[in-house]
């Protein structure tokens, strides 16, 4: 130990130098310090930078699928064509198809422009069927059925416009591009604008977008997210009714009376496993156990909720867990001190107490069901086209149906880009869900939150 | 539907045992419950759990039996004789299954009388139209065969739930009445019924359990009918994919795997820099306002579906980079679905996961750690390199492996933005494709589980299960050992 | 006590390191340091003592500028290395800890081999041209933290796997190894049992040949023992500052007595 008192081994580092001059090395190392700091912000900002243009592509592209291009066409409704037996019998007005009401719309059509005198080359009525949705004939049959007296009077309808006349008004369709098209063309276009002078054809709010069912390929204007709304809802209902007294019935097993043993392990690497098996794995239970094995119906709610509950479960287990552990142990010691069954003590005291914690743990794992598509690729909601509504609670469940992530898939998927609008904004429906889910699981985790 | 009449019997049952075995126990014990061993309502709840729980269990264990049972009985029965060249058993079998389903809707539905229907023959009616008109497709005309066995198929299901039903009402009413029997004052109805509630609540912890051996037999009979059909060795070092419903398909899963881990690469190469620089500025520089604004939004990336994800390359990734590596700009990118959008969007999900699994890992460092360095006279950055990373090392080798699994397993963004075709390709530009991409092609459509095509999904899910289990075991296994370091 | 072995003590005048004025500290809105004045001499042991909570610790922080690291920690007045303000703006307190070390109360080796836990302070500071040179000055730090007999065999081997007292010696060590010019331990034996305590004991005294050594103990005996002078804390106030033998036999503060006969504290 000697040599430490050698004050020449001191001479080794460099001269004493003021401390308020920085040495090179020392200023190399705070310019290290900067880019190192540096790399942090940038690698922030580009994630928040990635997050701004998600959610701004989601806005600007699907905020158009909210408004919705509309004629209003003031159609006669000739009782000639429409109930030869002028009886206004239903079942005889049933008896005309929507074929019988093309002629009438598109002579209407034709008529409100000649009288808004506005200069077209085009010359018959014929020609402007291509302005109006081919869901315009069915829409005006099925006023005159709900209605059978309206028969021989001049109605005014406000029917919706063919998808490139809606694409043209919301610059989707261009100018340039309609040569090649089939479906449309200038002439139209020019009668489009000149018809939007006119206050003919207008923009509305497109509230048939959120209630309405889907459509056929061809009929974007006419699609809606609402049938597909009501499958996820339906299977919503399922997984809470399944996942929530299981998951709590496991958890309070697993937290408070499990006894260490390998039963126990068993039980709990799988669930932790489960947590992370990719969800299309599940699809494949999903298919293989309800429907190849147990004959559920393909494309059914009920199926849909079954697999996603398999799949919610470990989460809510976890979370449960979670919150049944936050619960202090004195809790149970004042219920058992008193002579409460340990089964008692759990019930009356833990239970209740851990309840807002669960309960937002639920919601965040319904959360997470609502949005997940892939494993109902693999049970058959999709591909099927979801246009009509649960006649009641039984069909809700059993009947095929789709759920709004499928939906946006299948959209997404069609070859028509106005689908892709329909996509993006059936997408603004499905965060705005998401977003007051998470937000009433925020304001239960704020209100009930407790410091022990 | 008598199932549910059945539940809905059973459920009055014990909401009728309740009460009267809460009245028994309390007239017993001359309306003084204190005269009891228990309270009241244990009494009740003794008589209702004894009426509902065995029916309920022998209810489900005879729905999950009887389909086997009579699927099993009907198919055997059913001769070689029967079954069409290019079709199997299982295929005949599901034909069986929708006629004679259809014809009980048809009765149902009043097309045609409960006799009729027992009496159809093919030889004087249509039964394929006849099903046609209630909703019932039919891939094929009704042979005679399969109609008997349809007709088998219905008598035996019928035959069968009735059995159910008289089986499940009288162990209902069994345990109600044993359980009637029992309630006298000094009954233990408290410790019988908590031992009740016990065995239901083991019952729900064994689901995890239960749905583990679900996905692996699920998974293991089909893959072991699909390498009947195939030959292993082909599926697993085959180098082409080309499926066709026609037969002769080429099924090699290396080039789906060789997309898979592509893309999970580059997701992986997006994560992992921008998740960690993330992690180490909120846990090390950012100050706390920064942080309580940072952290949750770069959270909000994790809560959005990936369907969402999967439109965004699609529709806005794709194109974007078209712009610049197309044929207008670099010339090496043919369409916006490819191994790089694919990516590059499935690492911006992944960002969130990589940044707050380390953001703990990193807080775990104790703080010891870091004032043993600034003591010293390091920076914060050398702090960070040389200390607090090198010390939570194995906590991220954890969470990268995690998110790597995620990006394994992930589908709705590969199906939307990765393309289709099947090929093993080093331009990052092309499209190629991943496992579960194909488990989604191979079985959506005509849900046909016999062929080859079809079932080839399932020994890819198998292969997907087996990697992504192996990665979690192995991260978690990682993770543990790390958090016990400093525990 | 009293007569404990301080008596016979080398006093005499050594330069000033340290000097502090007016000093306070505040953590959020406590007032945890009140107008500290105190002078830290040169090749010198200096204890701090005082019950628990009386800012010694604190204090200690300050010197090397450690507080900087706690967000609401803020210190107001005036302390002077060698007559420079170090907290003067210009001043880098990383050029300021590499000639103010500093060991913990807890041994906190880094996750990593022994010779690499001294060598990072060496190298993060360019101390050494070569690989040579780097092990030269890893031996005589591990020298004169008097645990290279013990671990020189060794030292591949991971520096948490010694033992307590051990791990200690190589945190003595490690700071050394930077070649400060003052070392301040804060409570270097409260984790260590009696004997690996004597071991790192005499290792001080040996270290005040070289160094200005400032520690804060909870230890009467301690102090007494390895201290040539003392500071009283009490509430954040230096109550009484002087020799240590005069100190503890002859205290001029009612507090300091109360303190040093177990009245308070």
């Amino acid at each position: 130990m000697t040599d430490a008192s050698l004050p020449e081994e001191r001479g080794h580092a460099p001269a004493r130098r003021s401390l308020t001059t920085l040495d090179d090395r020392t200023r190399r190392r705070n310019r290290a310090e900067t880019r190192f700091r540096a790399y942090g912000i940038a690698a922030i900002a580009t994630g928040l930078l990635f997050l701004a243009i998600l959610l701004g592509s989601i806005l600007f592209n699907g905020v158009g699928a909210f408004h919705q291009t509309f004629i209003k066409v003031p159609v006669y409704l000739d009782p000639a064509k429409l109930d030869k037996g002028g009886e206004r019998q239903v079942e005889d007005i049933k008896k005309v198809s929507t074929f019988g009401y093309k002629p009438l719309i598109q002579q209407g059509l034709f008529d409100a422009v000649q009288e808004a005198g506005i200069d077209t080359p085009l010359e018959s009525a014929k020609d402007m069927k291509q302005l109006l949705s081919a869901s315009a004939a069915a829409q005006v049959r099925d006023t005159v059925i709900a209605n059978p007296d309206l028969i021989g009077q001049t109605v005014e309808f406000r029917l919706l416009a063919a998808s490139r006349v809606d694409g043209y008004l919301k610059g989707r369709v261009m100018r340039e591009d309609v040569a090649r098209d089939k479906n449309i063309d200038a002439e139209h276009l020019d009668l489009t604008d000149a018809l939007r002078e006119a206050g003919i054809v207008t923009k509305a709010f497109n509230w048939a977008f959120i209630t309405g069912a889907d459509a056929s390929e061809s009929r974007p204007e006419q699609a809606g997210l609402g049938v597909s709304m009501l499958g996820s809802f339906f299977m919503m209902l399922v997984v809470l009714a399944l996942s929530l007294p299981i998951g709590v019935a496991a958890s309070i097993y697993l937290e408070e009376f499990a006894p260490q043993n390998r039963f126990t392990d068993l039980i709990e690497v799988n669930i932790s496993n489960l947590a992370a098996v990719p969800s299309i794995v599940f699809g494949i239970l999903g298919l293989a156990a309800f429907i190849q094995f147990a004959h559920l119906p393909q494309s059914a709610p009920l199926v849909g909720g079954l697999t996603l509950t398999l799949m919610t479960l470990p989460t809510i287990v976890i979370s449960t867990r979670a919150s049944l552990k936050s619960v202090p142990p004195s809790i149970r010691d004042a219920a058992l001190g008193v002579g409460a069954s340990k089964m008692q003590a759990v019930f009356h005291h833990v239970l209740p107490m851990a309840m807002p914690g669960i309960l937002t743990g639920t919601i965040i794992g319904l959360a997470q069901a609502l949005g997940e598509t892939a494993p109902l690729l693999l049970i058959g909601m999709v591909g099927y086209i979801a246009t009509n509504y649960p006649d009641g609670l039984a069909s809700g469940f059993m009947d095929p149906n789709s759920a709004m992530p499928a939906q946006i898939f299948e959209w997404a998927k069609r070859a028509d880009p106005a689908y892709y609008e329909r996509a993006w904004g059936g997408i603004i429906i499905l965060l705005v869900f998401l977003l007051t889910m998470n937000i009433i699981a925020i304001i239960l985790r704020r209100r009930f939150e407790r410091r022990w | 539907m008598p199932v549910t009449w059945l539940v809905l019997i059973l459920l009055a049952l014990a909401a009728a045992g309740y009460v009267l075995g809460r009245g028994r126990a309390l007239h017993a014990a001359g309306g003084d419950s204190r005269g009891l061993h228990s309270l009241p309502s244990y009494y009740g709840a003794h008589v209702g759990l004894m009426a509902l729980v065995p029916a309920m269990g022998v209810l489900a264990l005879w729905l999950i039996a009887q389909p086997l049972v009579v699927d099993n009985r009907v198919s055997s029965a059913l001769p070689d004789s029967a079954i069409p060249e290019s079709a199997t058993r299982g295929l005949v079998m599901s034909d069986v299954r929708r006629v004679a389903d259809g014809l009980d809707l048809a009765v149902s539905e009043g097309v045609m009388t409960a006799r009729e229907a027992r009496e159809v023959r093919t030889d004087t009616t249509d039964v394929r139209d006849l099903l046609g008109e209630v909703g019932v497709a039919l891939g094929s005309d009704v042979s005679p065969a399969i109609l008997d066995a349809a007709q088998r198929y219905r008598a035996m299901t019928r035959t069968a739930t009735t059995l159910m039903s008289a089986l499940v009402l009288i162990v209902a009413a069994g345990g109600f009445a044993v359980a009637l029997a029992r309630t006298r004052p000094d009954f233990r109805a408290r410790n019988v019924v908590e031992s009740g509630v016990r065995g239901l609540l083991i019952l729900a912890a064994s689901i995890a359990i239960l749905t583990t051996i679900g996905i692996v037999l699920s998974l293991i009979f089909n893959t072991l009918e699909f390498f009947q059909l195939y030959p292993a060795w082909d599926f697993f070092f085959g180098t082409t994919w080309s499926p066709s419903f026609g037969g002769g398909s080429e099924l090699g899963i290396i080039p789906l795997l060789w997309g898979t881990f592509y893309i999970s690469i580059i997701a992986l190469l997006v994560a992992v820099p921008i998740g960690l620089f993330s992690a180490v500025y909120l846990s090390e520089y950012a100050s706390r306002p920064v942080r309580s604004v940072a952290k949750p939004l770069l959270e909000v990336l994790a809560g959005i579906p990936t369907i969402v994800y999967g439109l965004f390359a699609l529709l806005t990734v794709g194109p974007m980079l078209v712009t610049v590596f197309g044929d207008e700009g670099l010339g090496i990118m043919q369409a916006g679905t490819a191994v790089m959008t694919a990516g590059l969007v499935m690492g911006i999900m992944l960002i969130p996961f990589v940044s707050s699994l380390s953001d703990d890992i990193i807080n775990a460092v104790p703080q010891a750690m870091r004032d043993g360095s600034y003591g010293l006279g390091a920076t914060k950055s050398e702090t960070v390199r040389q200390v607090v990373l090198p010390a939570a090392l194995p906590g991220i080798v954890g969470a990268i492996l995690l998110a790597a699994s995620r990006a394994i397993g992930e589908t709705m963004i590969v199906v939307l933005g990765a393309g289709a075709a099947a090929r093993l390709s080093l331009n990052p530009f092309d499209a190629m494709t991943t496992v579960t991409a194909k488990i989604v092609s191979q079985l959506t459509g005509d849900a046909d589980f016999a062929s080859p095509e079809a079932l080839v999904a399932f020994a890819l899910g198998m292969t997907l299960f087996v990697i992504t289990l192996g990665l979690n075991v192995f991260a978690l296994y990682i993770v543990r050992k790390y958090r016990e370091q400093y525990e | 006590m009293y007569d404990a072995p301080t008596l016979e003590r080398h006093v005499s005048q050594q330069e000033t390191k340290f000097s502090a004025r007016n000093v306070h500290v505040y953590y959020g809105d406590t007032h945890a340091i009140k107008n500290v004045d105190v002078d830290i001499e040169d090749k010198t042991v200096t204890a701090f003592i005082g019950p628990s909570g009386c800012g010694k610790s604190t204090f200690l922080r300050c010197l090397n500028r450690m507080n900087d690291t706690i967000d609401v920690c803020r210190v107001e007045g005036d302390i002077r290395l060698d007559g420079e303000d170090i907290y003067d703006k210009r001043v880098d307190p990383v050029q300021l800890r590499a000639k103010v070390g500093m060991v913990f109360q807890k041994p906190n080796p880094f996750p990593k081999s022994i010779y690499d836990n001294i060598a990072y302070g060496p190298r993060i500071h360019g101390l050494a041209r070569n690989k040579a040179e780097l092990d030269e000055i890893v031996e005589r730090a591990l020298k004169r933290g008097a645990i290279w007999d013990e671990v020189k065999d060794r030292l591949d081997a991971p520096g948490t796997g010694l033992s307590g007292g051990q791990q200690q010696r190589l945190c003595i060590a490690r700071a050394v190894a930077t070649e400060p010019e003052v070392l301040l331990m804060d409570e270097p034996c409260s984790a260590l049992d009696p004997i690996a305590t004597a071991q790192v004991e005499e290792l001080i005294d040996e270290l005040r040949q070289s160094y200005s050594v400032v520690i804060v103990t909870h230890s009467m005996q301690q102090a007494a023992r390895v201290s040539q002078k003392t500071a009283f804390f009490h509430l954040g106030e230096l109550v009484e500052f002087g020799e240590t033998g005069q100190i503890f036999t002859n205290p001029v503060d009612d507090r300091t007595e109360s303190y040093i006969t177990g009245r308070i504290g």
